[in-house]
């Protein structure tokens, strides 16, 4: 079989899982986010008594700001309890004989689990033990999955609501997000992947002497089940250093294949869920059409930057191979590392630094997007909801009436959450380059310890480091040292605030939106379900991320890449 | 409701022509060199940095022009930039954009101070009627004793010096000295001042005319008039601070889009000032001149500069149409309604029903009919007398028009006219029952004859018309019914298209009349509105308005009288006819000075074009920028990196001559704009996806190209400057 007729293959694979799951998987959530009152499900006793044992009242509604409470104190304690874990190592039964993990790295991976980033600055199967692994990144990996749900659902149903001062409940969204969604899914996919050859054990290292006589100690672990939720909840942190170039985590065609299916599986359904909330599943499928498109254009412009690489090794090859596994190809690394950064994962099955020049661009522009082409898993919708508020906004104004988008009106109040969301992360990712040049002491040590390749090259991969952090995605263009008290403090930052005042702004709007009664729809209504929508929402998000980092990319992979 | 009959009452072919822009408001929507010229010290007042600080995007614009200013006056003692992009720059580089900076400054200045000289001569005239007259008092007014104030002791008092609650004698030709309701007299009063019509109104105590305008004149009679406002705050100070813009507060749309500008900006702000940290690892650094040349053609300054030109000139283009906002968010919210009260009689119908034709009861002839109806009707001076000899002509009348006889005029009572002839005949047309009474004075009529009067009654009735029975009572003494003629209530011509257009743009029309349901029906149904209130009364009215607004619609309506206030009031936007009640007047949110009230519709359009005005402007504004960085990116760093010389994809002459070709396109395309900001762009009653694909095609794509285009005729003219 030939490399285009496997590509092919792959991609119309791929469409039909997409297609065939995401009705059922998008009303699925749909029915155990709505709650009895709406037409949902009723509590399960394990949840009752969860609920019990916490202290809330899974009935009690809370307002946008109650909500946003729970989000917070949820967020502080994982962190704090996170930090603990790795502090703990060295005390703590299945940790491999592995030391405490230093404080600069445990407040960066801590913050970088939590908010779903998965920033690794470390190599794990040196760092940290089973104890770490299972109990606190994996923990993590599920609940800061469900967190980014409930919070879009919150928005979701900001829009579904008239006159209403209540979004939901947090404590209840991310319960039955953890125990209903992730996971049932997370246990049905691990076994598929243990069928594919992803190892699941507690053997710990296994030295072997190899054909040539040396030693190798070779890590095993639980991966399976931690590769099920790193790829469903578009976490990304791998259990190994290399990730999902790794035989362990990702060791065939078809494997790869799945990893990626995992990874799109619920942003893409969410839509779906979003689309029957409102009432209106049309408004899902122009949410997945502006998301399909994006991606569709991103991935096929990555792959043919890739098929074409310049350069005697590239051209020997027949493409550029460096840094790709041959199990994979070029599409099939193409196609995960497409995934990977849309989808705010950040998992890898090749080296992002050793794309090319322009190819090298692309993962970074995915990310530059805001992670809405899904996105994450709930932050890719709620990214995507808010581009829609701004190119409502436009054409509201387009069209000579107040916006309105799903009989909401987008007034000052609207329209300064939005605005403000869209400032978060171009601001962290741009002031976090410029600071790591502008302060002499930091760029002395980023020149001298973390830059790799010294030019051009290296400013990318600088710039690489904010933008994966800011936009809590944590693939890394690699060939950049991170575990130093700058890059594990700077980025540490730029991931918390890359998180945590999106979802404030988020749930402002929900509550905004909630408390609004309803427009109907009239002729004079710009309707937001047609291509019309979908081509200026396309449009908004390309436009936006391009004005603002049009400078920056010029100076890295432009530079570099245009000859 | 009241049944108000406009002062001006439209006449067919400007009900048809009311969907084109009205040939005086075109020629005031151009904008003449004059005008322009007059504008410029406006322009230059408007630098002062802390009016300008309102505006944060051409603050910004201001602080980068004396940002470089400075650096241009120190450059020949401390040596400037001598090279970016790899290329030398002239030395008159860093004046040359200090210079293009503030003219950037001044254009934006220039539109706004335009916008507002067009205000200002309509200003100026009303100010003259402003001026302090002397008004006779009346003194312990007794309005039940001496209504009339006739024997009441007056004193002389400056109008400036007139309170709440006065009450003033106002005899012909003097000025009404303050705004008020007439209480006492009826007066023809000169309004030309206010409104422009020459011709003068009635103005009586009671009902719905007897609101008057301090400084309009009164030309006859004499009228006795309780002032109604605070001096300072009448009707003619509202007026010139509304057309000077001195009141002129944010729209909500408007402070929505500021948000959104605002926060465009900070993203260019933080994109220019992490520039050269950021290019400093890889490149070298670009000089001050050049960041801040940046900084302003990415900033959205083509709407930041117009911004407030258009808003000043929508509340303008109202004013040309004689409607006076007292909010811009009236205006704004004019373009979101949803559904249009209107009144039947005088918008949706002319005033007066006319004959539409003649029935005659078996066994009279159609001649004997039509005959008896003329000639009865000879001498009724009403609008529908005249319709009936009208009509009987068209049909062939040719019996001698002047009228001989006794005239019998029409009384509540009789409800019946006529005239008695020379010869002792007499003739009758009136209500049904009345004529049938009169006509059995001479003898009995059968049932039969009954049965079918009754049946042609209903006929016309049912399609909305009013039956007008005709009998004679010839010199024998017999009598009999002749039949009866159809008083059509007629649909004004093109009134039908205007409300399927209003449909298109996604308005629904009701029409409110105090007819019954049934002629309400026929005469909905014939118009072509979506739904009618019959029988209506002011708290139906109410009712209806409430009930769409819960419903999340926005209403409008017109209304004139007292009773209509509630209304009015409840209306998001009321546009309270200048004939009318000031209760009216203070209670709706738009005065109409023509009172015509198919000026709804046009209000409504103007609301639009306003909100059109500002998207299509901000996006074009937004497009520019990706050809300006395709101008500016390539020379800042094509020297360090060659290879972005692919991205000078225009062949801008030398980084010099592009960074400045970028300034001045960013600068001129301000002032080429400004007919449009002012002018409004054109609007056309599509459906809203039709609207969004025609405007984002003009200036979504045309704002991307344009400057490609722009940006380098403007450099072809720079490069031949010397050393550019």
């Amino acid at each position: 079989m030939n490399d285009t007729l496997a590509a092919i293959l792959q991609v119309a694979t791929l469409v039909l899982f997409l297609v065939l799951i995401h009705r059922p998987l998008g009303d699925y959530m749909a029915y155990i986010y709505a709650g009895p009152t709406a037409g949902g499900s009723k509590d399960l006793r394990v949840e009752r008594g969860f609920y019990r044992l916490i202290g809330v009242d899974p009935d009690r509604e809370q307002t946008w700001r109650a909500y946003l409470s729970g989000v917070l104190a949820f967020s502080l304690i994982s962190v704090l309890v996170l930090y603990g874990i790795q502090r703990l190592q060295a005390v703590l039964p299945y940790s491999l004989g592995l030391p405490a993990i230093p404080e600069g790295l445990s407040f960066n991976t801590a913050i970088s689990f939590v908010t779903n980033t998965n920033w690794q600055s470390y190599s794990p199967e040196a760092t940290m033990g089973y104890s770490v692994q299972l109990a606190g990144l994996a923990v993590q990996n599920f609940v800061s999955a469900a967190v980014g749900i409930a919070v879009a659902i919150a928005l979701v149903r900001g829009f579904a609501r008239r006159n209403s001062g209540t979004i939901g409940n947090f404590w209840v969204d991310l319960t039955r997000g953890t125990l209903r969604l992730l996971l049932p899914l997370s246990i049905l996919t691990a076994v598929v992947l243990i069928a594919g050859g992803v190892i699941q054990n507690f053997a710990g290292f296994t030295d072997v002497t190899t054909l040539t006589g040396g030693t190798q100690s070779i890590p095993g672990g639980p991966v399976a089940s931690q590769e099920a939720i790193k790829m469903l909840g578009t976490n990304g942190g791998g259990f190994f250093n290399a990730n999902s170039s790794h035989p362990f985590e990702n060791p065939t065609g078809w494997t790869n294949l799945v990893e990626v299916a995992l990874m799109l599986a619920i942003p893409f359904s969410l839509p779906r869920a979003f689309g029957r909330m409102v009432g209106d599943t049309r408004q899902g499928y122009a949410i997945v059409a502006v998301m399909s498109t994006l991606f569709l254009l991103s991935f096929t412009a990555l792959t043919l930057l890739e098929s074409s690489g310049a350069g005697s090794a590239a051209q020997a090859a027949g493409s550029a191979m460096e840094g790709k596994e041959t199990r994979f190809g070029i599409f099939g690394s193409t196609l995960f590392a497409s995934t990977s950064t849309l989808t705010s994962t950040g998992a890898i099955n090749s080296t992002h630094d050793s794309f090319t020049a322009l190819g090298g661009m692309m993962p970074m522009l995915n990310m530059m997007l805001g992670e809405v082409a899904p996105g994450g898993v709930g932050s890719g919708l709620y990214g995507m909801l808010v581009l829609a508020v701004i190119a409502v906004f436009i054409a509201g104004l387009l069209v000579g009436r107040t916006p309105e988008y799903l009989g909401k009106k987008l007034g000052p109040r609207e329209i300064k959450i939005a605005s403000l969301y869209i400032l978060v992360t171009p601001v962290l990712v741009l002031a976090g380059t410029a600071a790591s040049f502008a302060i002499p002491a930091v760029r002395a040590d980023v020149e001298g310890t973390s830059i790799w390749n010294p030019g051009i090259h290296g400013l990318s991969e600088v710039l690489y480091a904010f933008t994966s952090a800011a936009n809590n995605n944590g693939s890394a263009f690699a060939g950049l040292t991170a575990n130093t008290p700058w890059f594990n403090s700077a980025l540490g930052v730029a991931m918390l605030l890359g998180r945590l005042l999106p979802i404030v702004l988020v749930l402002a709007l929900a509550g905004s939106l909630a408390a609004q009664g309803t427009v109907p729809a009239t002729a004079g209504t710009l309707p937001t379900h047609r291509p019309q929508f979908v081509g200026l929402l396309v449009g908004v998000t390309v436009i936006i991320t391009a004005l603002t980092y049009f400078p920056a990319i010029t100076l890295g992979p432009l530079a570099e890449g245009l000859h | 409701m009241s049944t108000h009959t406009p002062a001006r009452a439209a006449a067919p072919d400007e009900t048809a022509g009311a969907g084109e822009t009205p040939a005086a408001a075109k020629k005031a929507g151009a904008f003449s060199p004059a005008q322009l010229a007059a504008a410029v010290p406006g322009a230059f007042r408007k630098l002062d940095p802390r009016e300008l600080w309102h505006n944060p995007v051409m603050f910004i614009v201001e602080v980068g022009a004396a940002l470089t200013t400075a650096l241009a006056i120190a450059e020949p003692f401390l040596g400037g930039a001598e090279e970016s992009g790899g290329a030398p720059v002239p030395a008159s580089f860093t004046a040359g954009i200090a210079a293009w900076l503030w003219l950037t400054v001044l254009f934006a200045n220039l539109a706004e101070s335009v916008a507002e000289g067009r205000g200002k001569a309509q200003a100026d005239s009303l100010r003259k009627t402003r001026t302090s007259t002397s008004a006779n008092v009346v003194v312990g007014y007794d309005e039940k004793t001496d209504p009339g104030a006739v024997s009441a002791a007056t004193e002389q008092r400056s109008s400036a010096d007139l309170t709440l609650g006065d009450v003033v004698v106002v005899t012909a030709g003097e000025l009404i000295p303050g705004d008020g309701d007439i209480v006492d007299g009826i007066a023809s009063v000169d309004e030309s001042a206010i409104t422009g019509e020459s011709a003068p109104v009635v103005r009586e105590s009671g009902g719905d005319r007897s609101a008057v305008t301090g400084g309009t004149r009164v030309l006859s009679d004499r009228i006795v008039v309780r002032i109604t406002s605070k001096p300072g705050e009448t009707f003619v100070d509202r007026m010139i601070a509304l057309v000077e813009g001195a009141s002129r507060q944010k729209t909500p749309n408007e402070i929505a889009l500021n948000i959104l500008l605002a926060s465009l900006t900070i993203v260019f702000v933080v994109v220019t000032l992490t520039l050269n940290p950021i290019a400093s690892y890889a490149a070298s650094p670009v000089s001050l001149p050049v960041l801040v040349a940046l900084l302003v053609c990415l900033i959205p300054t083509t709407i930041g500069g117009l911004l407030s030109a258009i808003g000043i000139a929508g509340m303008d283009r109202l004013v040309q149409r004689n409607v006076l906002a007292l909010s811009g968010r009236a205006v704004e919210a004019a373009g979101d309604v949803t559904t249009l009260l209107l009144d039947k009689t005088g918008t949706i119908t002319y005033g007066n029903r006319q004959a539409a034709s003649f029935t005659p009861l078996a066994g009279v002839a159609l001649d004997d009919l039509r005959h008896a109806a003329a000639v009865s009707s000879l001498a009724d001076p009403t609008p529908e007398g005249k319709s009936i000899v009208d009509l009987a002509v068209t049909q062939g009348f040719t019996a001698n028009l002047t009228v001989s006889g006794e005239i019998v005029p029409f009384t509540a009572q009789t409800r019946m006219s006529g005239l008695d002839l020379p010869g002792g005949s007499q003739l009758r047309k009136g209500a049904g029952s009345s004529v049938i009474a009169w006509v059995e004075e001479a003898g009995p009529v059968t049932g039969a004859v009954r049965e079918e009067l009754e049946a042609s009654i209903r006929t016309i009735s049912n399609a909305g018309g009013t039956p007008l029975v005709v009998a004679e009572k010839r010199s024998d003494g017999t009598a009999r019914v002749l039949g009866v003629v159809y008083l059509k209530d007629v649909v004004k011509t093109g009134i039908a298209e205007r409300f399927a257009e209003l449909r298109a743009m996604g308005i629904r029309t009701v029409m409110v009349t105090g007819d019954n349901p049934l002629t309400a029906a026929a005469i909905a149904a014939e118009a072509g509105v979506d739904d009618f209130l019959a029988e209506a009364t002011p708290e139906q009215k109410l009712a209806l308005i409430r009930r769409e607004q819960e419903g999340g619609n926005l209403v409008a309506m017109t209304g004139d009288g007292t009773n209509d206030a509630p209304a009015l009031a409840q209306a998001d936007v009321g546009v309270a006819m200048n004939t009318g009640t000031s209760a009216a007047k203070e209670a709706g949110n738009m005065v109409d000075l023509d009172s015509d009230p198919t000026k709804l519709i046009e209000i409504v359009r103007i609301g639009k074009q306003l909100l059109i005005t500002r998207g299509a402007l901000t996006t074009f504004s937004i497009a520019n920028d990706v050809a300006k960085y395709f101008a500016i990116i390539p020379a800042m760093f094509a020297g360090v990196f060659p290879g972005l010389q692919a991205l000078n994809i225009m062949q801008l002459h030398s980084p010099a001559s592009a960074i400045l070709s970028a300034i001045i396109f960013n600068a001129v395309i301000i002032v080429v704009l400004i007919p449009l900001a002012l002018r409004g762009v054109a609007y056309r009653a599509l459906s809203a996806s039709q609207v969004l694909g025609r405007n984002l095609l003009i200036y979504g794509l045309g704002g991307v190209v344009a400057p490609f285009i722009g940006i380098k005729l403007v450099d072809l003219v720079v490069s031949l400057l010397p050393g550019f």
